[in-house]
């Protein structure tokens, strides 16, 4: 191998370091116009008047749109790609703080933005529900009486049609009987676990341009998953597939963050009713306002005996979705699959519960459900340890599946060997540790990953054989272009110079579901393999009528064919069979079939810890190092992923120590990064290490298996081991804020002084 | 509203230009193309819209425009030579310092007023001084290795 295997530099290098990257929101055509929304002034409301005369007078306005504008045009005025519950623009009644309700569109930005101020909605309040168990509470405000309509299937396996009030999705998993072993075992671990809601902060705040050519329409956007929105469009204003182009190009962060539709539907629908291309920008603070991660609340009981073997595993997890459904059914139900961790278990118990709240929705979120299950489940094995005065690291090489072992029975088998990176894990950290005031915390995790495996690419073989990749995958910053580029190099034998990547346009590459679950180099990178043997064997065709030989005569070399002796690159048999110029299109594609058969496609592993000190006067935690483990089967691209692994841990740690969504009241207080606090170059750990696992064990290209989210789901549950160990308390949860470990740090005392006295 | 003529020196450019009062510094200089300047926080927090004002870092989503009259302003368009890249450019990309990209001109950016500030940075300093720059995606390790290693460049080029 030449290339795979390589840190090769990034294909997207020179024009994002002279900043010529181009961005949707950098993006504008001639004729443009402008857009910005006015938002809910209340969190759960009937819209009993919208009066936009005013507004529609002011300078520069060309139109004041409300939902009503789209039902009354006969549009579908709901997105969604599991239920379509979500209005584009509020209709009748708003469910959250924050909700779009109408759109003000002017020749600027500015325009719209003043004009916006005139908009007078009149509201008759409703009764509000912002916490998850009060929403499932007898006569609890109930935020969907009539259900949207279902048109995905995704994580909606379960309790279909008769979902309790305000229940947007229920999930269980489970084997075994529970209840006898709980009763039976000698050592039961109980408790109750909280985790933060969280805003990715992707820093390309959500914006798209959008605009009709002849009645197709034309969207750019921030998007990460062009063809989820494109389906989306299609329906809402009633047009075939092939009549909505999406295409994403840079895209400033996403991390889950951007899958689905946010803003697309509005924007288009600006430009419906104005006949101008139109933009909309969001702030951060709309941004917070548009998609956040669910907050979960887990009680969890664990069994084990007295050597440290798990006999059972309790997780009943609540979590608050928000107003609409959105991704909610699919996190939902990879919370209930990844919390348990990749451990033997002979009995289990999951129920898992998303609630609606008149609170900002949630989706997607790097990890998925994994970080918020992975406190709970892993911070048991450590208070187990505790209790039975086993080694942290020893009850978990007790319990771990082992490779070819499945986790969940009629699943893939493990595709890893968890035993082996916890031991170079613990070996990295040098754990126990030795340090006086230094406290170690580590965590392991495998994650039903790649969601659902349907896959295109398309390579074209230009007459100087020179090759164009075509993939539906989009450039989040991971590194696809550069990754894909390598795995075409390497098929095709060419330099990876003459390999150009176009990508993320419905409307020029080849069908990609999404970008996201860690799935482009393993899934779509099948597929590009597949799409450069289907060029070669279209090179081999023309070359039997251009060199008039039997199939038979011609074998392949690095870069083209041989036939009776002769070696003709692909470039000279195109040009020989053409007479002059030509091409070749190779198309791949990858299903739930052969290789990846078996869901989940792979599996994400997470191995991850670090060591950190305390200041005992204020709480403040301090990481001293921080350590991962990539066990991603073979790494095409080192450097990119070490890029996975340390983006991934450190915005792991900002959730563990800083980072909360918090409502008070019904508003939220902290809707921006002054209030919300992210990860900054003060919270880099003294000491980072990232290793590699690479084993050929994955059903990826060469072996390889996706990373990007394994690294940061086990580092909320890593710190708040780490602080038990140090602190003499298990903090149940996080973010573990300087107050709440100084209150722990108190508690501990007092704990201490009762058991002296 | 007022507007008014100011004069700059824009990327080594000087450009005489009729801005309203209001216009901000990031808006100008978008406004002109050079859009490698990127607004994310819009509150002087995050770092992407840093410019070089004098050679100054400054946010340029809080500075107005007329700030910038008789000044000299640098954007991330400013610092490769034709497509000869800045060792800064050439260390960001050698060192994997960036992914979506979206701060990098503003962490390029700072970065270069920092070396011109303290030619010989140890890591404390480049993590001190690039307080101000968030990036969502690297983890922040990578970057301060690439400022260490143009700094390296950059003194042993002098």
């Amino acid at each position: 191998m030449r290339i795979v295997g390589t840190s090769a530099r990034r294909a997207d290098g020179i024009a994002k370091v002279t900043g010529s990257a181009r961005y949707a929101v950098d993006l504008s055509v001639p004729g443009m116009a402008y857009a910005i929304v006015v938002r809910s002034t209340r969190a759960h409301a009937r819209i009993t008047g919208v009066e936009s005369e005013a507004a529609a007078a002011s300078p520069g306005v060309l139109r004041v749109l409300t939902g009503n504008d789209l039902v009354n045009a006969g549009l579908t005025p709901y997105y969604g790609h599991v239920v379509l519950d979500h209005p584009v623009l509020a209709i009748e009644r708003v469910r959250f703080h924050g909700e779009p309700v109408a759109l003000v569109v002017a020749e600027t930005k500015r325009e719209a933005a003043e004009a916006a101020e005139l908009v007078e909605v009149a509201y008759e309040e409703l009764p509000v529900v912002i916490d998850a168990d009060d929403a499932l509470k007898p006569g609890a405000p109930n935020l969907h009486e009539r259900r949207g309509e279902r048109v995905g299937d995704e994580g909606m396996d379960e309790g279909e049609g008769g979902l309790p009030t305000n229940v947007c999705a229920i999930a269980r998993v489970g084997w075994g009987d529970v209840d006898r072993a709980l009763a039976n075992a000698p050592i039961v671990i109980e408790g109750e676990y909280r985790y933060p809601m969280l805003y990715g902060y992707a820093m390309e705040p959500y914006n798209a341009l959008a605009f009709f050519d002849q009645g197709d329409l034309v969207v750019y956007s921030s998007a990460q998953h062009v063809y989820m929105v494109r389906r989306d469009l299609a329906r809402m204003f009633h047009l075939p597939l092939a009549r909505v182009r999406v295409s994403a190009p840079y895209v400033g962060g996403g991390y889950g963050t951007k899958s689905y539709t946010k803003v697309e539907g509005m924007t288009a629908a600006a430009a419906y009713f104005t006949g101008r291309p139109v933009k909309l920008d969001l702030s951060v603070e709309e941004a917070i306002l548009t998609t956040r991660s669910a907050s979960a609340r887990i009680r969890a009981r664990s069994a084990f005996t007295t050597e440290g073997l798990l006999l059972a595993r309790d997780f009943e997890i609540v979590m608050n979705n928000g107003a609409y459904t959105d991704n909610t059914p699919l996190v939902n139900s990879k919370t209930a699959n990844r919390c348990f961790g990749p451990y033997r278990i002979p009995a289990l118990r999951v129920v898992a519960r998303s609630v609606f709240t008149n609170t900002v929705p949630s989706s997607s979120l790097r990890g998925f459900g994994a970080p918020q299950g992975n406190i709970a489940g892993e911070l048991q094995m450590d208070e187990a340890a505790e209790v039975l005065g086993l080694d942290p690291v020893e009850i978990r090489l007790r319990n771990l599946v082992g490779p070819g072992e499945e986790l969940m029975p009629g699943k893939r088998p493990l595709d890893a060997d968890l035993k082996d990176d916890l031991r170079c894990l613990s070996a990295a950290l040098e754990w126990p540790g030795a340090t006086a005031g230094h406290s170690i915390g580590l965590g392991v995790s495998a994650s039903d990953a790649g969601a659902y495996p349907t896959s295109t690419a398309a390579v074209r073989i230009h007459s100087d054989s020179s090759i164009t990749l075509f993939t539906g995958s989009t450039e989040l910053g991971q590194g696809s272009r550069t990754v894909l580029a390598q795995i075409v190099a390497e098929e095709l034998g060419v330099p990876l110079e003459s390999v150009s990547v176009v990508n993320g346009d419905t409307g020029v590459v080849t069908y990609e579901r999404t970008t996201g679950a860690s799935r482009t180099t393993t899934i779509t990178g099948r597929a590009v393999q597949e799409a450069c043997r289907d060029a070669r064997r279209r090179v081999r065709d023309l070359a039997v009528q251009a060199l008039s030989v039997s199939a038979d005569d011609i074998e392949d070399t690095a870069v083209g064919i041989r036939a009776k002796g002769k070696e003709l690159t692909y470039g000279e048999v195109i040009e020989k069979w053409f007479g002059a110029g030509g091409e070749v299109l190779g198309h791949g594609a990858v299903r739930r079939a052969e290789g990846f058969a078996k869901m989940p496609p792979f599996y994400e592993i997470g191995c991850s810890g670090l060591e950190l000190t305390v200041d005992r006067e204020t709480g403040q935690v301090h990481i001293t190092k921080l350590t991962t483990v990539g066990d991603v089967g073979f790494a095409i691209n080192p450097a990119l992923v070490h890029g996975q692994d340390a983006g991934a841990a450190m915005m792991g740690l900002g959730a563990a120590l800083h980072e909360e969504l918090v409502y008070d009241g019904e508003q939220l207080a902290n809707p921006n990064v002054v209030d919300y606090r992210v990860p900054r170059f003060s919270d880099l750990p003294d000491e980072v290490i990232h290793l590699l696992a690479e084993r050929r064990d994955g059903s990826g290209p060469y072996g390889a298996k996706g990373a990007g989210e394994g690294a940061g789901n086990t580092i909320g549950g890593s710190v708040a081991s780490a602080l038990g160990r140090l602190v003499g308390i298990f903090p149940h949860e996080l973010p573990a804020t300087p107050e709440r470990v100084w209150r722990l740090m108190r508690q501990a005392e007092l704990a201490k002084g009762e058991r002296q006295r | 509203m007022g507007k008014r003529e100011i004069g700059l020196r824009l990327n080594g450019v000087d450009r005489r230009l009729e801005v309203e009062d209001q216009t901000l510094l990031i808006e100008l200089v978008r406004g002109l193309g050079l859009v490698g300047t990127k607004l994310s926080c819009d509150t002087q927090v995050c770092g992407a819209c840093t410019v070089l004002l004098d050679g100054r870092p400054v946010s340029s989503c809080t500075t107005l425009a007329i700030e910038a009259d008789g000044k000299l302003v640098e954007t991330i368009e400013g610092l490769a030579d034709g497509t000869k890249l800045h060792p800064l450019q050439e260390a960001f990309i050698e060192r994997f310092a960036f992914q979506c990209g979206y701060c990098t001109p503003g962490m390029i950016v700072s970065a270069k007023a920092l070396l011109e500030a303290r030619p010989d940075p140890d890591a404390a300093q480049v993590r001190h001084w690039m307080e101000g720059n968030i990036c969502r995606c690297t983890g922040y390790q990578t970057i301060v290795d690439a400022v260490l290693d143009a700094a390296d460049q950059m003194r042993s080029a002098r």
